[in-house]
């Protein structure tokens, strides 16, 4: 077995005690000394940073110069409005494939000239030669050697102002090219968290100047990936591979909402994207299952792979697909597929956990109050 | 004094019990506790029954029985407060006490030399 990729925060993550863990290939801390829940508290009340250098960060450049262009051809791979995508701004995106199934789940942001796409780092390989494959004619693709930190937090915009005066003019989905001391910086107002936050994505030699810098103000305390997931949870967000995959629809997954007007059925650039017959199917007729939030009984939690039941005889109609432990709540939370007659809020279901029944009922995500800042 | 299993379970003797718990290092692997499921007052088991479950955020774990006895007390403030667990394993966030079929079953086990060893 190989050994797993360093990010540039390698070296500092071992410094500050991080338990170091692989994940899709890389070293990254799972913790550190302080643990999980305090890592998790620290990030809703004040602010957290995380190294998310293992990201793939693509650029996709169109041939002609004009970013239109490059809209256009990335519309051929998701289905989601990009030519209305305005510079300076990013939106949530999907690679979809021939059956409606999701490849990936991306960020896509246009950059005046290009696109500049975040894929999970799982996936990245993959999506860049689907992007060269799909794109070539019309668009250069080149992965980026950058590195990429998430700073999330009630604090966090407080925090990256005295460094990065602008970040206070930005809005939740804005990205600018910001400049301080020497360090260039593409900064994003946008996380994984449910919290106001920012992306930023660094060239690997300023990634560790920039953490240090961050980490030596006192709201700030870092945090690894065991949080990064309890966070996201609570926050209702997806994580590829678990609760969205290539067997999951955009609107099974119950993320129909990212498919603008423009490209649904009657839009002005209506499908042409992999699977678009069986998704806009789906939108008129509905699906036959949906992702919804669960919230067992009692203080044990239903991980990733509990069965669901209607009933206590019978079979199993729906799967958990992310589950734990919500700190922000102090009590279990879970994500999962039911059938759709089972997927209105407060419906009443069965976990089947350690061979016992268990209640756990149906709940709107978020779990936590979202602190984006949209105006 | 202490005994150590090799499954991280601390035992010390209490009269004609022994009381069980897990020790800091294994708190330390755990992280933060967020569940604990306590086996019944008065139950039979043998070495290495599954008699207590523990969540932690990120994963579920098993206690097993360390010795052949009865599980006489459970210590409920656990199961009230598993933080306990992490902030005081030695002490405060004991499991349960047992009495042991056979009492000459301790001396198999690790002191804390030998498990200082054992963990290093």
């Amino acid at each position: 077995m190989s050994e797993p990729l360093e990010t540039p925060l390698n070296a500092l993550h071992r410094s500050l005690g991080g338990r170091m863990v692989d994940f899709a290939g890389y070293g990254l801390p799972v913790q550190y000394p302080s643990g999980i829940l305090k890592e998790h508290l620290h990030t809703r009340s004040a602010a957290g940073l995380f190294d998310v250098s293992h990201m793939g960060q693509i650029v996709v450049r169109p041939r002609s110069g004009a970013v239109a262009d490059a809209a256009a051809a990335l519309e051929g791979l998701v289905p989601m409005d990009v030519a209305g995508l305005a510079p300076g701004r990013q939106r949530y995106a999907m690679f979809t494939d021939e059956a409606g199934g999701i490849l990936d789940d991306l960020m896509v942001a246009n950059r005046g000239d290009h696109l500049l796409l975040v894929v999970n780092a799982a996936c990245k390989a993959d999506d860049l030669a689907r992007l060269e494959a799909a794109l070539a004619a019309t668009c250069t693709v080149e992965m980026l050697d950058r590195a990429l930190l998430a700073l999330q937090g009630p604090l966090a915009a407080a925090v990256l102002a005295a460094h990065f005066p602008d970040v206070g003019g930005m809005r939740f989905m804005d990205v600018r090219a910001l400049g301080a001391r020497g360090i260039e910086a593409i900064v994003s107002r946008s996380g994984y968290t449910g919290e106001d936050g920012f992306e930023l994505s660094l060239r690997a030699e300023d990634a560790v100047d920039v953490a240090e810098a961050l980490l030596a103000d006192p709201a700030v305390m870092a945090v690894g990936l065991g949080a990064r997931d309890s966070l996201r949870l609570e926050a209702g967000l997806c994580l590829y591979g678990h609760d969205i995959d290539r067997t999951t629809t955009p609107v099974e997954a119950a993320l129909e909402w990212a498919i603008q007007p423009a490209r649904r059925a009657g839009g002005a650039r209506a499908g042409g994207f992999p699977g678009d017959a069986v998704i806009f199917d789906q939108i008129a007729r509905g699906a036959t299952r949906r992702r919804v939030g669960l919230r067992p009984e009692g203080r044990a939690p239903m991980r990733e792979g509990t069965a669901l039941f209607a009933e206590e005889a019978g079979e199993a109609v729906g799967t958990v697909t992310s589950g734990g432990f919500g700190p922000s709540l102090d009590a279990p939370v879970a994500m999962g597929y039911v059938p759709i007659e089972a997927a209105a809020p407060d419906t009443r279901l069965l976990g089947r956990l350690r061979g016992k029944m268990l209640p756990v009922t149906v709940a709107r995500t978020p779990f936590v109050a979202p602190g984006y800042k949209r105006h | 004094m202490l005994r150590y299993t090799e499954e991280h379970e601390w035992l010390r003797q209490d009269g004609d019990e022994v009381v069980v718990g897990i020790s800091e290092h294994a708190a330390e692997l755990l992280g933060d506790l967020v569940f604990v499921e306590l086996p019944a007052e008065g139950v039979t088991v043998a070495k290495g029954d599954e008699v207590v479950t523990i969540e932690s955020v990120k994963a579920a774990s098993d206690i097993s029985a360390p010795l052949d006895g009865v599980i006489t007390e459970v210590n409920t403030a656990i199961v009230e407060n598993p933080a306990l667990v992490n902030d005081d394993p030695l002490e405060a966030g004991w499991f349960f006490k047992m009495t042991l079929n056979d009492p000459a079953d301790l001396d198999g086990l690790m002191d804390e030399a030998a498990y200082r060893a054992y963990i290093a």
